[in-house]
């Protein structure tokens, strides 16, 4: 019961926006993924197919956004993908100048972290070059979107495993709400690399059969498959086609009991029941021992509900919430589900309101409300 | 937003004390931490002072109450966090709604360099106890789950200002009733990573740094954990002592200008303090003494000096950098110095800058060389500066 408390102070929060008759609207968002996310065309129209347990980002051409031959040389993947969907998303809102930017990312720039541990290390802490240094701390894709748009407004980076993303987008919602800013340019990103893969893959995080990412939640064994992605948004007070409503965690939960009851809890505080929910995006990700949890849930408090899934299209990784966040906000928008992103049922023709829940490792569990505006 | 974030305490474990009052002691007698390597194994040992907490892991671990093989930045944090908490006489922390937000840049680097050494032989090979812990957030939440915090977990990771940021997102908490009270601050144990990553840069000391002296020629790494306690109005009145003081501004900018390097002019430090005033409410005038973030590189010297010319010239309120004790503790700083600068307000202390000689030609203002205590400091500002571009600036005000 203790607990559950935390659910319904954190909705206060939502509530007290009804108040204030303060609404927060994605002005924009933008997306670099195993998708083709990044380019013009028809929305998730088709399923990119990959054989294997690792997802890597299509890279669109970084050099439209950073002109700068020798600086992008020097730049990490991280903080190309985390620079490629931050513009997009400016370009998508019609902005070019946020008032902040706050970032959430779990594992940082992975690859210049290893490169300069390989060489400390082998090098017997002699000789070392300090770009890699540079470009290996957590705020470098934030910092690097400022310097590049010369904003000096607030920037801030999140560094907590699957909380990374939400405690940036909380941080959004009291910025807005507090007035401190009107436009806030808000991401997650994360990468993998060749060191992480194999490092994770020992945790036995992954599969070990072939595996493709199109038949990954028909699965019935254990693990999943890396991924890998940023996807940035625009939030703001101003009218934008998609609204914000509600967003909320919960740390380790002691039970199943306790997940559905916040959910429950999450849903009451807005008013609705779950059958006023248009679509579930859950984050199944053919893991069978976790997927058990989505399809128990769903059973339970979501009968008639047609649901999606996202982790097919962009892997697990920790921000892979941003990835849902992304996809659910194009489904407003658009007014359409993409067959290849629905699990079960049939998508009603409208669909003006979305729940994403999205739970990592079984420790982070998070639920993120979307609107028609 | 106006609803009073208040101060209910604070802790402290760097290398110039396991506890805060044991620092305070150390500036009083002029003691600052920076000595030879002793307990990080690097082949730097003997060549750059640093600020070491004085004690091993398995000391560590005793009294955190922790086991010795987790990261001893977790290690670091259990101890000032907790030391935090019982300094307020909140009395059973399970009581009360509470977030932790902690920062911190190296997470459980410290055992991942371990784990490299082995891996690198062999992917196969390395013990992953050693890497499990590796993220930042993971070093959080052992000591969250340590002491049962669980209504708000979080990790920022800002380079040098991260410890500062931390104050502002649990402030933020708090006044949107998420939570009633954050323990805020950050965390970093040295490692061979960052000794050599700053090395690369050569922006290392050889000698114990020498922070807005005109002969400075770097920083000296420290490592330590820093944690404030902020509390709501509501709670703040159920203190069985008066709060320690007021949060009662912060900023947080960026100088949008170099990856590592501050403006020349130090334009992101500027916003910064300028933001905090504003939101206090406050002008230069009312600022009585400012903990600056003074690393002692010339780069950053300069950029703050400058910025605190722009913004309060001619009158200058007391100025010191107690990163000439503690070393730079990157992460960790703006927690540590957040503790110290709401302890000043309560005690009235104005810290001593150690090793200082020369002025500067640039900014020509003589910091605190002594300890005092007993001042009227009505409002004091910590600075926060680092990597990237990030500025934060903190004010604590008495009421």
């Amino acid at each position: 019961m203790k607990y559950f408390t935390t659910i319904i102070n954190s909705s206060f929060l939502i509530i007290n926006y009804k108040k204030a008759s303060m609404n927060i609207y994605i002005q924009g968002m933008g997306c670099v993924s195993p998708q083709q996310t990044a380019a013009e065309g028809p929305f998730l129209a088709e399923i990119r197919q990959y054989e294997g347990n690792r997802l890597k980002v299509l890279d669109p051409d970084y050099k439209q956004w950073i002109p700068d031959a020798n600086t992008m040389r020097r730049m990490g993947r991280v903080v190309k993908m985390g620079i490629g969907a931050a513009k997009l998303g400016l370009q998508d809102a019609g902005i070019e100048m946020p008032d902040a930017i706050i970032t959430g990312t779990a594992y940082g720039c992975l690859a210049d972290t290893g490169v300069f541990l390989t060489r400390m290390i082998q090098g017997q802490e002699s000789a070392l070059s300090p770009t890699p240094f540079i470009q290996s701390t957590h705020n470098t894709v934030s910092g690097q979107i400022a310097l590049l748009l010369g904003c000096h407004g607030y920037n801030s980076t999140f560094v907590h495993k699957g909380f990374s993303f939400e405690s940036a987008l909380l941080d959004s919602i009291m910025m807005l709400r507090e007035k401190t800013a009107q436009q806030i340019l808000i991401g997650g990103v994360d990468e993998i690399t060749d060191h992480s893969h194999t490092i994770l893959s020992r945790f036995g995080l992954y599969k070990q059969e072939p595996v493709r990412n199109t038949a990954l939640l028909q699965s019935t064994t254990k693990g999943t498959i890396a991924g890998e992605g940023a996807a940035f948004f625009v939030l703001g007070t101003a009218k934008g086609a998609v609204k914000l409503t509600g967003l909320d965690t919960l740390y380790k939960p002691a039970s199943q009991q306790e997940v559905s009851s916040a959910i429950q809890g999450f849903l009451a505080t807005h008013r609705l029941s779950t059958a006023d929910i248009d679509l579930l995006i859950t984050g199944r990700n053919g893991n069978a021992g976790e997927d058990v949890v989505y399809t128990q849930l769903t059973q339970t408090l979501f009968p008639q509900t047609a649901t999606a899934a996202f982790k097919h299209l962009c892997g697990e990784y920790p921000t892979a919430s941003a990835f849902a966040m992304w996809m659910g906000a194009q489904i407003i928008q658009q007014q359409q589900a993409p067959a290849g992103i629905l699990y079960s049922g049939t998508a009603p023709q409208q669909l003006n309101r979305i729940l994403i829940y999205n739970q990592y490792q079984g420790t982070h569990h998070a639920l993120i409300l979307l609107e028609k505006a | 937003m106006s609803e009073p974030v208040w101060i209910a305490g604070g802790g402290v474990i760097c290398g110039i004390g396991a506890t805060l009052p044991a620092c305070v002691e150390a500036f009083s007698r002029m003691q600052p931490g920076m000595e030879e390597v002793q307990y990080l194994h690097t082949v730097h040992c003997g060549v750059f002072p640093v600020a070491e907490v004085k004690a091993d892991n398995a000391m560590l671990a005793a009294q955190a109450g922790m086991p010795a093989h987790i990261s001893r930045t977790a290690l670091l944090s259990k101890i000032a966090a907790q030391e935090a908490w019982d300094s307020t006489g909140l009395g059973d922390l399970l009581q009360y709604r509470v977030g932790f937000i902690s920062a911190n840049t190296v997470g459980g680097m410290d055992k991942t360099e371990d784990f490299f050494a082995d891996y690198l032989q062999d992917p196969a090979k390395g013990h992953l106890q050693q890497v499990v812990h590796h993220e930042c957030g993971s070093v959080t939440e052992l000591v969250a789950d340590a002491m049962g915090i669980r209504h708000q977990v979080a990790t920022i990771s800002t380079a040098c200002s991260s410890g500062a940021n931390a104050l502002m997102y649990g402030a933020r908490l708090i006044r949107n009733n998420i939570v009633d009270i954050v323990i805020a601050g950050g965390t970093d144990a040295l490692t061979r990573f960052t000794l050599n990553g700053f090395n690369t840069l050569m922006i290392l000391d050889q000698q114990p740094c020498r922070p807005f002296d005109d002969t400075r020629t770097g920083l000296n790494l420290g490592e330590g954990a820093g944690y404030v306690v902020l509390v709501s109005d509501a709670i703040s009145k159920q203190l069985p002592n008066a709060p320690w003081c007021r949060l009662s501004g912060y900023a947080n900018t960026s100088d949008a200008y170099h990856q590592t390097a501050s403006s020349p002019d130090g334009t992101g430090n500027y916003l910064a303090m300028k933001g905090a005033l504003e939101m206090s409410g406050l002008q230069p005038k009312d600022i009585a003494y400012i903990n600056l973030h003074g690393t002692g590189t010339q780069n950053n010297d300069s950029s703050e000096g400058k910025a605190i010319e722009r913004l309060f010239a001619p009158n200058y309120p007391a100025v010191s950098s107690t990163k000439s004790f503690t070393g730079h503790t990157l992460g960790a700083s703006g927690g540590i110095e957040a503790v110290f600068s709401a302890l000043a307000v309560q005690q009235g202390i104005i810290y001593p800058n150690a090793r200082f000689a020369t002025p500067m030609k640039e900014w020509p203002v003589t910091p605190a060389t002594v300890f005092s205590s007993g001042n009227k400091l009505s409002h004091v500002m910590s600075n926060s500066f680092g990597f990237a571009g990030n500025c934060s600036s903190l004010v604590f005000s008495k009421e």
